[in-house]
């Protein structure tokens, strides 16, 4: 579904992506994790290219995108819904406006059915009684929350995740987590999900690699992950004290 | 390396900066101009209204203000020097004529590239730096129909009608200081004004005000989208959209002068 091969992209003299190859099958949950300036984000942005490879290429569906012209490459965001980081939500609008913004630039559906259908997603996600506040009077994990609504509104194929945890307290954070699960489940979709955050990581991913000065690292299911032999990833999961002693079953939520 | 080189380098890279962000800012005006067109389309409409209330009614009360004081001081300070020479009558062609071919809308200029202006560099600075922009983008939301397009219809259409009202306050001022200080009655300030002042001279400074309103959209919302560095990031362009737009008012008003008037 998602492929990068040879991928390679330099910000001023850093490689921040060298050499990467990696697939990402249809309903799987990807984690992409490292620490702070590995790459992770940079291969986020370049899926949906905010960014492009300086060599190399990035296939959505079969389709190239590195090449697309602007319409081209707006059917293929089509497919993407992001949560980023910072939720990224427009300041002057409310939770509801927020939500219902790509319904009203992209369907031709009448406000009572676009009010409905973000009504329903709000509630899905528990924000009923959100959908009238602004973005500055609500909580970071509040806010997550309306940019994921947002982001699945549309009903997309894939969801990339930008640090869906970062910032939040260790209760918030989990419940994101269950967020990711089950917007996987009931919508069917393929995620993509950055972190540095490996609880996270563990609990939802179907399979994570790990970057480091932007190269691959490791690639593998959780289980064989957390058994992983390479000393930058054992370094990785010690730090957040996760020995390969432990099971790796223990990270998901009931 | 020689130190000239590396000189010839550092110039070379940012002459290229340079001629990337003209043509990154030339390429997002004209996009926008051709979304002018669903300015007022269902999709569009309500941000495109925000934005007329947000340059027109909300900078009236400082544009009074200046307008009602440069006039007066204009008409002062010329009155004065008229006085010596017993020609004060003709103060009212001074301030009038001084204010609608010129005045008029470079203050009108200055004052909303200071406010609104700065005010959209600051909002689509916060905006990419908190990747506010790249969602729009993700979404297929053109930042240029969504964002620009409206502030650019807003200040297009508000800087020419600001403009008229800066003239009238600023000539009225004048009239003020000729009736109060000069011994010049309105009646012979306005005959006279309106004598000299002539249909072209309000038109060229029209048109002024329409360009300048463009030199503001283009230049603060260029420097918005171009904003890196977090908070800073966002105070330096809008310190730049402010000191770039006040730069290139004054050169292209004196270009339009001399088209017009030699």
């Amino acid at each position: 579904m998602i492929k990068f091969d040879h991928v390679t992209k330099r910000l001023g003299r850093k490689t921040v992506l060298d050499d990467v190859n990696f697939e990402v099958g249809e309903g799987e949950t990807f984690v992409i994790v490292g620490l702070s300036g590995a790459g992770k984000s940079v291969t986020l942005k370049h899926m949906i290219r905010l960014m492009s490879p300086d060599s190399g290429t990035i296939t959505i569906d079969g389709e190239a995108i590195t090449d697309l012209g602007r319409r081209d490459l707006s059917r293929v965001r089509e497919k993407f819904g992001v949560l980023f980081q910072s939720a990224a939500l427009l300041q002057w609008m409310n939770v509801r406006d927020n939500v219902a913004l790509p319904l009203r630039e992209h369907t031709k559906a009448a406000e009572e059915e676009i009010i409905e259908r973000v009504t329903a997603k709000l509630a899905l996600l528990g924000l009923d009684d959100a959908w009238d506040k602004f973005p500055s009077d609500i909580s970071g994990g509040m806010r997550k929350r309306v940019g994921l609504a947002r982001a699945v509104i549309m009903e997309p194929k894939i969801v990339l995740y930008d640090e869906p945890t970062s910032g939040l307290d260790p209760v918030t954070s989990r419940r994101i987590d269950d967020l990711i699960v089950n917007t996987r489940e009931q919508l069917g979709i393929t995620s993509v999900v950055v972190t540095h955050d490996l609880h996270s990581a563990l609990a939802v991913g179907s399979r994570i690699m790990m970057l480091h000065q932007g190269r691959i690292v490791e690639n593998a299911p959780p289980e064989d992950f957390i058994r992983s032999k390479n000393e930058t990833v054992q370094s990785f999961l010690e730090s957040q004290y996760i020995t390969k002693k432990g099971k790796w079953e223990e990270f998901r939520h009931e | 390396m020689t130190y000239p080189v590396r000189s010839a380098q550092r110039t070379g890279a940012r002459v290229l900066q340079l001629l990337h962000d003209t043509g990154h800012a030339m390429f997002m005006l004209l996009e926008a101009t051709w979304f002018v067109q669903f300015a007022f389309g269902k999709r569009s409409r309500h941000e495109t209204v925000t934005q007329l209330f947000v340059t027109g009614v909300k900078s009236l009360a400082v544009i009074t203000v200046v307008a009602l004081f440069t006039g007066m001081i204009l008409a002062l300070q010329t009155g004065l020097e008229l006085q010596r020479w017993g020609q004060e009558e003709f103060i009212g062609s001074a301030v009038a004529v001084s204010i609608i071919r010129e005045m008029g809308p470079f203050m009108t200029a200055l004052i909303i590239a200071a406010s609104v202006g700065s005010a959209i560099a600051a909002q689509l600075g916060t905006m990419t730096v908190s990747e506010e922009i790249a969602a729009l983008e993700v979404m297929s939301i053109n930042p240029n129909r969504f964002l620009v397009m409206p502030r650019l219809v807003a200040l297009a259409v508000m800087m020419p009608i600001l403009t008229v009202y800066t003239n009238i306050l600023g000539i009225m001022g004048g009239a003020v200081v000729g009736a109060t200080q000069l011994g010049v009655s309105f009646s012979a300030y306005m005959d006279n004004a309106t004598q000299f002042a002539t249909n072209k001279d309000l038109f060229v400074g029209l048109f002024k005000a329409f360009v300048f309103g463009i030199i503001i959209t283009t230049v603060s919302c260029h420097q918005g989208f171009m904003t890196t560095e977090g908070a800073v990031g966002v105070g330096k362009a809008t310190r730049r959209s402010v000191v770039i737009s006040f730069l290139i008012i004054l050169i292209v008003g004196y270009m339009i002068t001399r088209l017009f008037y030699i």
